[in-house]
């Protein structure tokens, strides 16, 4: 039996020697007694004995020494157990593992098991070190700029060097001390120094810790009281060092008569500046209404829109946007989930391809009025994304309303329906879109309808073949709205010059001489 | 009389505490060892306390003011109520964050708001603290937000310079529930923030050409809350909403907050023990749905009511609704399916999947793992075991079901 005599106090390079001289020597777990200097029974011939531990002869080398990185990582966590056993547990798994390099791997053994519920418990330890620590100020020093402060902890393993840089990387700006039974840790601004001497309770008080008090009182709320749910996360252990827990029994024993209290005060009359506040609001709801007849005026209506079901899922009306006189009108489906979010219409991924498509035919869209057959994006949430959602026929019948008065208002010479649900809402007769696909068709003695694809499913073709193909017969279809614009804008041109030379000459006739 | 900043601190944290969320955690990892200043952010954030009421307290959770020009009835501050009021001036809230922070406390700041003159005025006062914090004090600890939904875009684009969350509240299920509580705010302009928000969001996340770095702005996301139990939504509309907020603004958590009485309360409210039963069940039902590939249907199509179970976790009720799916051989089993053991968690079927890569598991294996036995037993199959005809008897529900206790008096 060989004896190893550590400090263990969670200083991870001394048991790694140890481990490593042990190991190079083939001693097997079982022939290793691992002891700590410290504990009862370690007499002064123990700790002579200590200087002796290096093994005298080996018993059967191993070849090389490989460990995994996992394993090194796990063990600085579990040597800062207060467990004695962790000693022997961890040389014993790092004997295994050169035999089974994918130990760790397997959490159900009895071995790995044991380490991991040991690093649990460190783990859990260092986090409410992090929690449960509390800072007192004290005075600085005469003519020092920073200022100092103190805390006192009681961790339950050796923990605080391996929690100490937390605290160095949050409070940069400020002197401190931790101190504990198992050691102390100090910040200057420079250097963070560790120590595992024992430290006292320094019993300190600090003022701030009366409003932190009354915050604590204060967030709780007595009609949802758990107790244990509190207890399982901040055991009794720690409410000593806590200044805030000497009022945790007074808060549990008048909870219930606070509810009750509450209940049984009736609602009283409300204050009198409530009465000023709502009168307010409703004279401010009166004025910034648009002028009535107006696309304006239309469009905030149209906001508040809740004549189906849909406007509950959407995050907004998407109402048409572009001139208000404009000689095209291009009618889409629906908003989809980038529409949706920003509240204009075009503006997704067949919007761009829209776009893209009627610049290279020479067709600016900023002068069409854009919208959609329907106002409101219909879809189903799957995880983090939105599924597009075909509308039904009810309700592209109801937001047709929306639809005619944008006619009837921007009173568009050529209309582009696209896609299926476009034409549908266009035309009261049911037709296929395949049959008008590339036609034009009258819908008023000034407006015509030009029919085609929804940008949408020129994306959606998975055979490139066909997709050029169709991308072609599309830019077609756009290309004889380009032509349309521009005859548009020459007429207009046109119209205006003729208004200008009749303009000229009457204006001509009232020009002041001289 | 102004109050002293300890009676206006009683008063305005009393005011805060209808919020449930407190979460520190999910920003990004920064400390002030390099920059100077004060605080630090670690991925997992830390509780630093907890009340009586099981609640953890990470953040100062304030309100600046308890003053507010809107009415919600479900509201401690709404404007017909007869509470006191009080105001925190912006240096107040910077030095009670500060000086709170410093003696470890807190992880941050939270805070939010009564309306008062404007949306915008009010949105100003909150982004000015959160900017004295960040640029003044060099603050590098947690800020949640709470915006408020008609502040002007570039307000709120600005306070998501300085805060690592945001988040507003879609206060009730529906439309409807909203509409008849809370008549000053408008569902569709909530939804609005939120879209928006989004953008901004993941209009932050690309990276920029010059310099491929991606700017920082709300890294914690958005999150909201839900008041349970004050309308007469069942747990079947409330889940259907959260799906769509998750599925709509990449929302990094939907709050569901038990409706718990409030002092001077509004006729129109039930008087209630809050249904703090019902809350937990919804909350295990979003963990399904976010971690565990359910979809909300399948979570509450057992249930004729649209109601959570309140004996079973919905799980449990799922997979004893849906008996022919089981038993699943924990040694051979699709991870869908394991997570769909009862009793299974998702760190012990990691574990699962990694150990039974070397060895066939048995029952005592999954003991190790921290698994509860007479939970999983009836639906798996392990090296050593069957459930037989466990899987099928009429009474095992019985055997999940709490034992019935005295009810209590009161």
């Amino acid at each position: 039996m060989r004896r190893v005599w550590l400090d263990g106090k969670g200083d991870f390079d001394e048991w790694r020697m140890a481990a490593r001289g042990l190991l190079i020597n083939g001693v097997p777990p079982d022939a290793v007694e691992w002891r700590l200097r410290d504990e009862e029974g370690a007499d002064l011939f123990a700790v002579g004995e200590a200087e002796t531990s290096v093994p005298e002869q080996a018993v059967a080398p191993l070849p090389s020494l490989t460990v995994p990185r996992a394993f090194m990582t796990l063990a600085e966590a579990v040597i800062c157990h207060s467990d004695p056993a962790r000693l022997s547990l961890l040389y014993r798994t790092l004997h295994r593992l050169q035999g089974e390099p994918d130990l760790l791997a397997i959490r159900s053994d009895a071995d790995v098991a044991a380490l991991n519920a040991l690093e649990k418990s460190v783990r859990r330890d260092c986090h409410k070190m992090t929690a449960f620590v509390r800072f007192k100020e004290v005075d600085a020093a005469i003519g020092a700029t920073r200022r100092r402060f103190v805390a006192w902890f009681e961790p339950d393993h050796h923990i605080v060097a391996r929690t100490a840089p937390f605290f160095q990387r949050r409070f940069t700006d400020m002197d401190w001390v931790i101190a504990t039974p198992k050691g102390a840790a100090a910040w200057d601004g420079k250097v963070l120094h560790v120590s595992t001497v024992p430290a006292e309770n320094p019993m300190l008080t600090d003022a701030t810790d009366e409003l932190w008090r009354t915050y604590f009182a204060n967030i709780f709320n007595p009609a949802r009281l758990k107790v244990k749910a509190m207890q399982a996360e901040m055991p009794k252990k720690y409410w000593k060092n806590l200044p805030e827990a000497g009022l945790i029994p007074a808060m549990i024993a008048g909870a219930e008569a606070s509810v009750v209290a509450m209940a049984e005060r009736a609602a009283q009359d409300a204050p009198l500046f409530h009465s000023r506040l709502q009168a307010a609001a409703k004279i401010a709801e009166d004025i910034d209404r648009p002028p009535p007849g107006t696309l304006e005026e239309v469009r905030e209506e149209a906001r508040h829109c809740t004549w189906c079901a849909l406007h509950c899922r959407a995050t907004q009306t998407v109402f048409g946007e572009g001139p208000s006189t404009a000689d095209i009108m291009i009618v889409g489906e629906q908003p989809g989930d980038q529409e949706d979010l920003a509240g204009r219409p075009f503006v997704g991924p067949a919007g761009r391809m829209f776009d893209a498509i009627a610049r290279e035919v020479g067709f600016n869209r900023e002068e069409a009025y854009v919208t959609n057959a329907v106002k409101h994006f219909k879809y189903e949430p799957r995880g983090k994304r939105r599924i597009h959602q075909k509308p039904n026929k009810s309700e592209v019948q109801m937001c047709k309303w929306w639809l005619r008065l944008e006619l009837d208002l921007v009173k568009p010479k050529l209309v582009v329906a696209l896609g299926a649900t476009a034409l549908s809402a266009l035309t009261d007769d049911r037709q296929h879109l395949a049959d008008l696909r590339g036609q034009t068709i009258k819908l008023a003695p000034d407006r015509s309808l030009l029919v085609t694809v929804h940008p949408s499913y020129l994306l959606r073709i998975p055979e490139e073949g066909r997709k050029q193909e169709e991308m072609a017969r599309f830019r077609q279809d756009m290309a004889r709205v380009a032509l349309f614009a521009q005859a548009a804008i020459l007429g207009k041109e046109l119209g205006r010059q003729r208004a200008r030379e009749s303009e000229g000459s009457r204006s001509d006739d009232i020009q002041p001489v001289g | 009389m102004k109050k002293s900043l300890n009676e206006r601190l009683a008063i305005l944290s009393d005011a805060a505490k209808y919020d449930a969320s407190c979460a520190s955690s999910g920003t990004t990892k920064r400390d002030s060892s390099k920059s100077g200043g004060l605080g630090s952010t670690e991925g997992s954030g830390i509780c630093h306390a907890y009340a009586p009421d099981g609640r953890c307290i990470s953040l100062l959770k304030i309100l600046m003011t308890n003053f507010c020009i809107y009415d919600c009835a479900y509201c401690i501050n709404r404007s017909s109520s007869n509470v006191e009021r009080a105001r925190f001036s912006v240096e107040e809230v910077v030095w009670l964050t500060l000086e709170f922070y410093r003696r470890n406390y807190i992880e941050g700041l939270f805070l939010s708001s009564g309306i008062i003159r404007s949306s915008d005025y009010t949105m100003e006062e909150m982004v000015r603290i959160a900017r004295e914090l960040r640029v003044t004090h060099k603050f590098r600890g947690y800020i949640h937000l709470k915006s408020i939904p008609e502040a002007s875009p570039l307000l709120i684009e600005e306070a998501g310079l300085y805060a690592d969350r945001l988040s507003i509240n879609i206060e009730l299920p529906t439309d409807m529930g909203l509409a008849r509580f809370a008549p000053e705010k408008q569902p569709a302009n909530i939804r609005k923030s939120m879209g928006e928000l989004r953008l901004k969001i993941e209009a932050a996340e690309d990276p920029t050409l010059q310099t491929k770095r991606r700017q920082r702005f709300v890294p914690a996301g958005q999150s909201t809350q839900m008041i349970v139990g004050a309308d007469a939504a069942n747990d079947s509309v409330i889940l259907g909403t959260s799906a769509r907020l998750y599925g709509s603004y990449g929302l990094r958590r939907v709050y569901y907050s038990a409706f718990s009485p409030i002092p001077d309360a509004s006729k129109n409210l039930p008087l209630i023990r809050p249904p703090l039963m019902r809350e937990h069940r919804l909350y295990q039902a979003d963990w399904l749905y976010r971690f565990y590939g359910f979809g909300i249907e399948e979570i509450t199509e057992s249930q004729p009511d649209g109601m959570l179970d309140l004996k079973l976790d919905p799980k449990l009720a799922w997979a004893l609704a849906n008996r022919h799916r089981f038993p699943v051989d924990i040694n051979t089993g699709e991870r869908e399916m394991l997570l769909r053991v009862p009793g299974l968690g998702t760190k012990a079927v990691k574990a699962i999947l990694s150990a039974r890569r070397y060895r066939r598991l048995r029952l005592a294996d999954l003991a190790r793992l921290h698994v509860s036995i007479k939970k999983v037993q009836p639906f798996i199959i392990a090296e050593d075991t069957t459930p037989h005809r466990l899987i099928d008897r009429l009474d095992l529900r019985a055997r999940f079901e709490p034992k019935p206790e005295q009810l209590a008096l009161l």
